[in-house]
């Protein structure tokens, strides 16, 4: 074992000589609390170390001991349903052991020790086994099948295997490698984070994922598969849209990594998903959600891990077939991290001090997301959708967090803060969002909830950007200078903006709205439109048709339940032209 | 064994370099005593080879290399508790100087506290009625929940804040209630109008006082929030007591942070401010909350002063990331005379949504709020129109919006520093407001809840 001491120590970064013998990123345990770090640069035989956790009371002479491994996580049955911290530490286990805060050079398992699981094979001796492939499964819980694959890099035929009950050590059987060497089997597998888990191909995202939020399926949808930001200056919403994309995407598993962020916010999520039901499943949101908290007050070397640690549980349960989101919330604390250990490592600094390698760094975090057939033979596919949530500093995007970040990814949700001062939430500004998937996407919703979708949509977009527009003349000239058809295009995009993209999260049936609704509900606001151009052509009063009553129904649509959701659609739409044919009605009597 | 070591080497700013020493720890606390025999104390940095980098707590006038001797005490900062601290008035280092006796202490707590497991914190969401209704009805503070105030200089922001610490309570119950005051970097003026405003309300026998004045050293600032958090943090988690933690003024915290990482030619992030300021920042704000296994909570306001009213600054900045929403003052407001002056659009809590509704407050509040929000920055765009083109270019909605916003600051921002509303009070005065408007507006309120409390004329 190599062991080496402390020359230096300055916050998070400790150097230690005598450390010739280590490999970069291996883990090292420093001091008498044996306190988690990571070899970060090599200098002759002086180690420079990010430690993970609080370094007050080490000084020089103290004990560094190299692990001789990197930086890993545990891989196996147990996972879901769990919170760790940034590297992966189990926080109830460790609310055990130290009570309410956590102390130092504190150690427990990711995976549970003890717990017995049931393991089902159907692999026999003699069968062979490629990287990849499925020697059985668990069932992790209610929703999940766990299915336990041979790790990467192993081939070989089955010496031994059987079904049984086994904790996650437990040898469950054996393989022999081509090598003729024999190695055991356990349920567990371990990956470093910091290098993408391998798979056989990468395919092009074609498949949406339905978020159930009716801005970002109906304006900027994202894929299955693709990547997203969320940038918005504090207030603005983010953390609201991110809970709400972890609850209801369409997805198999989720990955919500609270990256620097507030203690209570990951509080929240804990008691609060196992409370909600997935529409899916009918189960639990807990069940398929693993929770990485790297809270603001916890050390923030951590905080750089914990993104890893994030992406790579995804990637695993990727890797099994499923579909799975990684949102983290917030990227901007992660490169935070990078920048305040760049500096400690006295770096030259790149723009507002972050190291020059922060894009190359988010590109590879990002680029870890995709479309993929899996390894192992039967060629199961599986996707990894990431989305990062940006806190630019007084919520300006030409900064450098935000502006690399957008050079990556393909949909952009920009939160703005004037938006959420009237209380328009979720607070996307539909003029500077985008989604590149949109396009691509848009075949699949017209081939799976309606043909419409495609004009409906484009429809939205544009009375939104000719609202804008006429807004403009309206600040300069009033609103009686525009004709009667324009005046009710901009009730109609009130409209739209109002009774369509404002969605209220903490209301129970406006919190998802399934996707025929959506539709629906686009349908109803531009019926009212064209039929309110119509009467007015027809001479019926401005006034009287903007101020028609059943708008008030339109508004209270998004509160029915999806049940009765199109009787009532078909109901107001009487209304609405029953209101509208009584107007005409009265001008035709006045003339 | 204590060593003292004769061998400091440079002394710059607040920064002293000593040579050849041993076994000292990082953030290790020192005391360096000079020539006359006076002691101040100093906080190690960075430890490198046999030499470290020390911080000083105290100004550096007098300090002679040769002569003073700096010796290390094996352990951090630390502050001695005691329920006895209640009402004692204490320096930014944390000693008493009211001329009590000492403090017996029940316990010796490091000043830097330890991050909270999240899995062991409570969701804070027991309603804390203010009497202010810009907070209670809109902006809803609750137990645990950390709201700074942004404010800027010439603002009434110490009025708010002594007016939330006298009038705050959670109601229908009579618990153990504490404030701590951490003064850093204020004025002798504005402390001590905190002082007699607590001397005047009793409040003082249950608040425990920690004062860094302009006059005191900066770089103590660093650690006189610190010292109030610990306090804080004794008497709720280990005294089961419900603490309103008040710290006025974190720009001046920054700026000593700032003043430091000068010292020692760190790469600086925004404004020159320390890349690592919202670590620092979060570390300290993050100490509020409840956590399990103990009744008491702390509840924390930070007041700032925003420079030039900026809120894109820095400090307010990072500080909004961290905290659980901000009330904001406003300039405008304070000059038409309008007090408390919240700004009410930009304002915001975002534990608010736990804290209300039926059991809690009142079944109608989250409609209530949702509709004044939206109809009162309807007005206001509405005013601006106005202010363009004159009242005739409105429409007749817009015209009754814009008489809404005005009755509004009026009447519902507009309470004064000493009325004390009930959350009743403060939202049958919402709806009274909210009916200058017609009934088919209320998009936002429940059609049952509309029907319930629509003010009859």
């Amino acid at each position: 074992m190599i062991e080496g001491k402390i020359l230096k120590v300055s916050g998070p970064l400790v150097i230690a000589e005598g450390m010739r013998e280590a490999d970069m990123f291996d883990v090292v345990r420093v001091g008498k609390n044996r306190l988690i770090g990571e070899i970060i640069e090599m200098h002759g035989d002086r180690a420079s170390i990010e430690v993970y956790e609080e370094t007050a009371g080490l000084g020089r002479g103290d004990v560094v001991v190299d692990t001789g491994v990197p930086l890993s996580v545990e891989l196996g049955p147990g996972l879901l349903s769990n919170i760790y911290d940034g590297i992966q530490r189990p926080l109830e286990k460790l609310k055990e052991i130290s009570g309410s805060n956590i102390a130092r050079g504190v150690y427990a398992p990711a995976l549970d020790r003890e717990k017995i699981w049931h393991f089902e094979t159907e692999l026999n001796f003699g069968d062979r086994v490629q990287e990849g492939d499925i020697l059985g499964i668990v069932k992790e819980n209610d929703v999940i099948d766990h299915k336990i694959m041979l790790p990467p890099g192993l081939e070989g035929t089955i010496v031994d295997i059987h079904s049984g009950d086994y904790t996650v050590t437990d040898r469950i059987g054996k393989v022999k490698l081509p090598s003729g060497d024999i190695i055991d089997l356990t349920l567990i597998q371990r990956w470093p984070v910091r290098i993408s888990r391998p798979y056989a191909e990468k395919m092009s995202p074609s498949v949406p994922m339905i978020t159930g939020q009716r801005v970002i399926d109906a304006l900027f949808p994202i894929a299955k598969g693709g990547t997203a930001c969320v940038p918005g200056p504090f207030g603005s919403g983010k953390t609201v849209v991110q809970h709400q994309l972890a609850k209801w995407s369409d997805v198999d598993i989720v990955v919500y990594i609270g990256c620097g962020e507030r203690g209570n916010e990951m509080t929240d999520v804990l008691l609060e998903f196992p409370e909600l039901t997935d529409p899916k499943t009918g189960k639990s949101l807990m069940e398929r959600t693993v929770l990485i908290a790297n809270t603001s007050d916890m050390p923030v070397a951590a905080r750089e891990a914990s993104i890893y640690t994030g992406i790579t549980i995804a990637e695993y349960y990727r890797d099994m077939g499923y579909s799975v989101a990684v949102i983290a919330d917030s990227t901007s604390r992660w490169a935070e991290a990078l920048r305040e250990m760049s500096g400690r490592l006295e770096e030259m600094p790149g723009e507002e001090g972050y190291p020059a390698y922060l894009t190359s760094r988010l590109a590879q975090f990002y680029e870890r997301a995709g479309n993929i057939v899996c390894l192992g033979s039967d060629e199961r596919k599986g996707s990894l959708t990431a989305i990062g949530a940006v806190s630019p500093q007084g919520g300006d995007i030409s900064e450098p967090v935000t502006q690399a970040t957008l050079r990556i990814v393909k949909v952009f949700w920009g939160l703005d803060s004037s938006l959420a001062y009237r209380r328009h939430f979720p607070a996307i500004n539909w003029l500077n969002s985008y989604s590149l998937y949109r396009e691509k996407l848009e075949d699949w919703f017209c081939g799976n909830v309606s043909r419409e979708w495609r004009e409906l949509t484009a429809r939205c977009i544009k009375i939104l950007q000719v609202e804008d527009n006429l807004q403009e003349v309206v600040k300069l000239v009033g609103i009686d200078a525009l004709s009667a058809e324009d005046r009710l295009t901009l009730e109609a995009a009130r409209s739209v903006r109002e009774d369509f993209l404002q969605q209220n999260a903490f209301e129970e049936t406006d919190s998802f709205t399934q996707l025929d609704k959506q539709l629906l509900m686009m349908k109803l606001v531009f019926y009212y439109e064209d039929m309110a151009k119509a009467a007015v052509s027809n001479g019926a009063d401005i006034e009287e048709v903007s101020a028609l009553p059943s708008r008030e129904e339109i508004s209270r649509f998004k509160s029915v339940e999806y049940d009765r959701c199109r009787e009532e659609y078909a109901a107001i739409k009487l209304r609405i032209k029953n209101e509208l044919d009584m107007l005409a009605g009265a001008s035709d009597e006045r003339n | 064994m204590v060593r003292e070591y004769r061998t400091i080497e440079e002394v710059a700013g607040p920064l002293m370099l000593v040579k050849q020493v041993e076994g000292v720890k990082y953030d290790e606390l020192g005391e360096i005593e000079l020539p006359t025999g006076e002691i101040r104390r100093c906080r190690v940095l960075e430890v490198d080879g046999r030499n470290v980098l020390v911080q000083l707590f105290e100004s550096s006038a007098g300090l002679n290399l040769a002569k003073s001797k700096v010796r290390f005490l094996g352990h951090g900062a630390e502050l001695a508790v005691s329920e006895d601290m209640l009402g004692r008035v204490f320096n930014g280092m944390g000693e008493p100087i009211d001329n009590g006796a000492n403090i017996i202490p029940e316990k010796v707590l490091d000043i830097n506290g330890s991050p909270i497991n999240p899995a062991a914190r409570y969701y804070p969401s027991e309603f804390i009625q203010t009497g202010i209704s810009t907070i209670d009805g809109l902006n809803t503070l609750v137990r645990g929940q950390k709201l700074p105030i942004f404010s800027g200089s010439g603002l009434p922001h110490a009025n708010l804040a002594a007016q939330i610490a006298r009038q705050a309570k959670v109601r229908g119950k009579d618990e153990k209630f504490a404030v701590v005051f951490a003064a850093v970097g204020i004025t002798f003026e504005e402390a001590d109008f905190f002082i007699s405003d607590f001397r005047k309300t009793g409040a003082i026998d249950r608040t425990v006082l920690f004062m860094n004045l302009a006059s005191d050293p900066a770089i103590e600032r660093i650690t006189t929030p610190r010292m109030a958090l610990t306090a804080a943090e004794y008497l709720a988690f280990d005294c089961d007591m419900h603490v309103l933690v008040i710290i006025t003024d974190m720009t001046n915290y920054a700026e000593a942070l700032r003043e430091i990482s000068a010292a020692r030619k760190e790469v600086p992030g925004r404004a020159g401010y320390p890349g690592y300021l919202y670590t620092d920042l979060a570390s300290m704000y993050e100490r509020a909350g409840r956590k399990m296994g103990s009744e008491g909570s702390i509840t924390l306001i930070p007041i700032l002063s925003m420079p030039e009213d900026d809120k894109t600054h820095p400090i307010p900045d990072l500080t909004g990331y961290i905290t659980e929403g901000q009330i904001i003052l406003s300039r405008e407001l304070y000059r038409k005379g309008y007090l408390p002056p919240v700004d009410v659009l930009p304002s915001l809590s975002r534990l608010k949504d736990k804290g209300i509704g039926k059991g809690k407050t009142r079944e109608d509040h989250a409609g209530v709020m949702n509709q004044l929000f939206s109809s009162y920055a309807r007005g206001k765009e509405a005013k601006e129109l106005m202010i363009v083109l004159g009242e005739a270019a409105l429409t007749p909605i817009d015209r009754l919006y814009a008489k809404f916003s005005d009755a509004f600051e009026e009447k519902y921002i507009n309470q004064g520093f000493y009325e004390n509303r009930s959350i009743e009070q403060t939202l049958d005065l919402g709806w009274e407001l909210l009916s200058i408007l017609p009934k088919s507006e209320m998009k936002r309120i429940k059609p049952e809840y509309v029907k319930k409390y629509w003010p009859a004329k």
